[in-house]
């Protein structure tokens, strides 16, 4: 008996082919030149009845056929009754015949009639189209003509999708079918109680779509049963929404504050840990995004395999040029600074400016393009929200180097001769360690880091000499706000900041959500002005 | 009187350079208006713009060196306080256009009638009067001094923090002008101006009036500035510079003596950026960049902060250097001010006035070395 079981469930699929391919049979036997014959005459009315016809006769020859009639490049010749597509072709229009579409030559529109359709038939013609493409072969189209249908809830289309549905094998464009007929069954009159169903299914559904789908219902509803599923539908719909509205939010403000995070954290130890301010900091990030430039031309060129690879390639080269002249910079000027931070200030600034030109002699001005590699492309959908890879590795990317920072000030010698001289530098000096090393290596490393970041900001960010400028006050604003020589404070800082950008966005504008978290801040720090977390203490400067 | 109080304020170095300002000031004029072209003693009317232009940015260094070199507040926002008199100043010539605008609409400024205003902004009202203009100037700037002043002052925001705050906010209104619903004309700024209280500003004779009064301002400046600096409050203004701690423990407000000098320095700058305006004839929102604000710092610090003419001195030298290195060697100018601004803090603290100082002590200090 067991072999029963499947057969069982084969033998509906079966008839329904078998029915559908039938009516498909006997409607071409209806046969195709008396349809579009029928396209031909008669009142607007008449060419309606005939347009739901040839639609539902399930024709190959049909859909383009639909398609001319509703673009008006449907025309009848004068000298012979013969219906041709013309498609304009410079002055003259390259004519096909409709019926057997075979190529019929060139002519003026003179010696024809054009068939003329109005808004009402365009739309009719639309919907037959749609259905028509219900029945394609390719999964794809069937999906997208079954959404089509879904926001165009014509009833007139019901007939279609019933046959579609039931044709159909595939379960998600069943369901994408089944909720289009829902859809369809509303704007049909049918009974209340298949409207009730119609509604729970595209209540289920809640998007953007299923909210119009369900509004239109209620106010075109006058079975108040049905009304009142509808508004309730609605509102359920609405909430679901503004739920993924908000979730949308957050992931994009995580996205935002993980890129204000790795363009802070090097700043966070420069500025943080050591209090050295440094305004070339944006330009290490520059430094970075470059080095990534410059690896993918190189592989490019020579070694166009590695290309997945180039990001990984660059990671380490970029940490070690910014990193490398970040040291040169701590011992050729910052060095001699300390203890001056306003000097250190308009120094660094200086430096940013000669780093920025020297770039830009050797690179030119204009955008360097920095290309995704496969793995960061694309993008899949959670719920309603959109989550492409490139920002998620970017997200994952500044949380790993977030840990791996705070596992090295925490479990290395070095972390350990970091913290040691930035607590009390005269006892670590003592103690035997040679401290102007240790400020080298902590710059160096803070900057390293910075040029890490310009690896990940060249995938979202165009590649030019004024890259860091745009990170450079952003950063600060992260670490004063998150409390200098807090790490903790400057992931919280950053991700705070992001998602308070994001949510300001839609009410404000991206500029003026900006301005408002900088005048957000400035007020902030008046409030505490050691920053979020600061760090306790009795030191008065 | 008082006269004699702003004298006495001054040293001797100042009183010699006020003069020679004043000289500059009515001497150019003079020369542009008074000798043929082509006289040898004939100054071109571009040359006394460029120079007019030179002292406006003077006038700010000095504001700058006020609070930085006095008072140890290094603000990184004060091209915002020079912006907004030159945008009070803009918004003054823009109503003097009236209907000769493209648009020819005798109310609203041309940027308003593209952008579809139907009525003038009420932040417009006023701006038709000169007088009302020009205690804007001083005004608007003065507010925003005081307000983020008395914020950031009482919670003792100090140091790098207030840099950086004044940096964020040149940066939030840069941002903010940018926008053309602001009714500040947008990125495109406030331009084509006719004239000023009558007279064409393109005219020689306007453009001789306000170079001189650029001098003037830059002279009435540098005086205050020597008053304010060389009075008991000034002494107590450099005591917080050196020791804020000590003078709050002494029982000084040191709140109030920052605000005061802080709001004096904006004023000064306000009134800097009105006079540049009509001399170069636009005002747009870059001019809030914060690379503006900084450039301002360098000068005093190229021409020596804390003294009352370095400013001056270092606004002209950088200035002059950009003008000819962003005309002959575009290239370089970069590299230059960039290169400028490290040398000037690892080698010339004092600045270029303090230059003297600096090689006389060595040679002092060899001397005294010398016989042991």
């Amino acid at each position: 008996m067991l072999f029963l079981r499947p057969l069982a469930r084969l033998l509906p699929a079966l008839a329904s082919m078998l029915v559908s391919g039938l009516i498909a049979a006997t409607a071409f036997a209806a046969d195709l030149p008396a349809l579009v014959g029928s396209l031909t005459t008669g009142s607007f009315g008449d060419r309606e009845t005939a347009i739901g016809a040839l639609a539902a006769s399930g024709e190959q020859r049909a859909a383009p056929i639909l398609e001319a009639l509703g673009a008006g490049q449907l025309y009848v010749r004068k000298s012979d009754n013969l219906v041709l597509i013309g498609k304009p072709d410079g002055n003259q229009l390259a004519l096909t015949e409709a019926i057997s579409g075979k190529a019929a030559g060139s002519g003026s529109e003179a010696g024809l009639d054009r068939i003329r359709v109005n808004n009402r038939l365009r739309g009719i013609i639309e919907a037959a189209i749609g259905s028509l493409t219900l029945m394609s072969p390719d999964a794809r189209v069937r999906r997208g003509a079954a959404e089509a249908l879904f926001k165009r809830r014509d009833a007139s289309s019901l007939a279609a999708l019933d046959l579609a549905l039931a044709a159909e094998k595939d379960p998600r464009i069943k369901q994408s079918m089944s909720e289009a007929r829902a859809a369809s069954v509303l704007a049909s009159d049918a009974s209340s109680a298949q409207k009730l169903e119609a509604i729970a299914l595209v209540r289920e559904r809640a998007d953007r779509d299923s909210l119009g789908v369900l509004q239109a219902t209620a106010v075109a509803a006058t079975d108040p049963e049905v009304k009142a599923a509808a508004t309730a539908g609605a509102d359920a719909v609405r909430q679901t929404l503004a739920a993924w509205e908000v979730a949308q939010n957050v992931w994009y403000g995580i996205s935002l504050g993980s890129v204000l995070l790795l363009a802070a954290i090097g700043l966070a130890i420069t500025f943080g840990t050591m209090g050295v301010i440094n305004m070339a900091h944006g330009e290490m990030v520059m430094l970075g995004a470059y080095t990534t430039f410059v690896v993918q031309e190189v592989i490019r060129t020579s070694a166009p395999h590695l290309f997945d690879a180039s990001l990984l390639i660059a990671l380490p080269l970029a940490f070690a040029v910014a990193g490398g002249i970040g040291i040169l910079i701590e011992r050729g000027i910052i060095r001699f600074l300390y203890g001056r931070p306003l000097d250190t200030l308009l120094a660094t600034w200086g430096l940013s400016l000669v780093l920025q030109q020297a770039v830009r002699s050797i690179f030119g001005s204009s955008n360097r393009e920095v290309g995704a590699p496969s793995w960061m492309s694309g993008a899949f959908q959670v719920g309603q929200i959109n989550v492409t890879y490139g920002r998620l590795w970017i997200v994952v990317f500044s949380l790993m180097v977030f840990v791996a920072l705070i596992a090295l000030l925490r479990k290395t010698p070095l972390g350990l001769y970091m913290r040691a001289v930035t607590q009390n530098r005269p006892m670590a000096s003592a103690m035997g360690i040679r401290t102007p090393r240790v400020d080298a290596l902590t710059f160096g490393l803070g900057s390293g880091i910075a040029g890490l970041a310009g690896v990940a900001l060249s995938q979202i960010d165009n590649v030019s000499p004024n890259l860091g400028q745009g990170y450079i006050i952003d950063s600060f604003m992260v670490v004063v706000f998150g409390g200098v020589g807090n790490l903790f404070g400057t992931l919280i800082g950053a991700l705070t900041l992001g998602v308070v950008n994001k949510f300001l966005e839609p009410y404000a504008g991206a500029v003026l959500g900006k301005i408002l978290v900088l005048v957000f801040i400035i007020l902030f720090i008046q409030r505490r002005p050691r920053g979020l977390f600061a760090l306790k203490g009795r030191s008065v400067e | 009187m008082i006269t004699r109080f702003l004298w006495q304020g001054m040293d001797r170095n100042l009183r010699i350079f006020v003069l020679l300002v004043l000289a500059i000031g009515v001497a150019l004029p003079l020369l542009n208006q008074l000798t043929p072209p082509g006289s040898a003693f004939h100054v071109p009317a571009w040359l006394m713009q460029l120079i007019g232009k030179y002292l406006c940015y003077a006038l700010l260094a000095v504001a700058v060196d006020l609070v930085w070199g006095f008072c140890g507040i290094l603000s990184l926002g004060h091209g915002a306080f020079f912006a907004l008199g030159g945008y009070c100043m803009g918004m003054y010539l823009m109503r003097q256009i009236g209907s000769r605008g493209v648009y020819g609409n005798p109310l609203l400024p041309d940027f308003m009638v593209f952008l579809n205003y139907k009525e003038l902004p009420w932040f417009w009202y006023g701006f038709n009067h000169f007088w009302f203009a020009m205690i804007m100037v001083v005004v608007i700037p003065s507010l925003l001094a005081l307000a983020l002043g008395w914020f950031a002052f009482r919670s003792r925001v100090t140091g790098v923090y207030l840099s950086i705050i004044t940096q964020a906010m040149t940066f939030a209104l840069m941002l903010a002008f940018f926008r053309n619903d602001m009714g500040l004309g947008g990125n495109n700024g406030m331009t084509d101006f006719k004239e000023i209280l009558g007279f064409s500003v393109q005219a020689d004779g306007t453009r001789a009036v306000l170079y001189f009064a650029s001098a003037v301002a830059l002279a009435l400046g540098l005086i205050v500035s020597a008053a304010v600096v060389g009075s008991r409050f000034g002494k107590a203004l450099t005591a917080v510079r050196d020791a804020e701690s000590r003078m709050r423990f002494l029982g000084y407000r040191v709140e109030g003596y920052k605000l005061f000098v802080f709001v004096l320095s904006a004023a000064m700058a306000g009134i800097a950026g009105a006079l540049y305006v009509p001399q170069v004839g636009i005002i747009n929102p870059s001019e809030f960049s914060p690379a503006n604000s900084i450039e301002a710092v360098l000068w005093v610090a190229v021409g020596g902060r804390g003294t009352l003419i370095g400013p001056v001195i270092g606004a002209f030298i950088v200035n002059f250097g950009k003008t000819w290195l962003t005309g002959a060697l575009p290239e370089v100018w970069l590299f230059a001010l960039g290169a400028l601004f490290i040398v000037v803090t690892l080698l010339l603290p004092k600045g270029v006035v303090g230059l003297w100082g600096q090689i006389k002590a060595r040679s002092q200090a060899k001397k005294a070395r010398a016989p042991a």
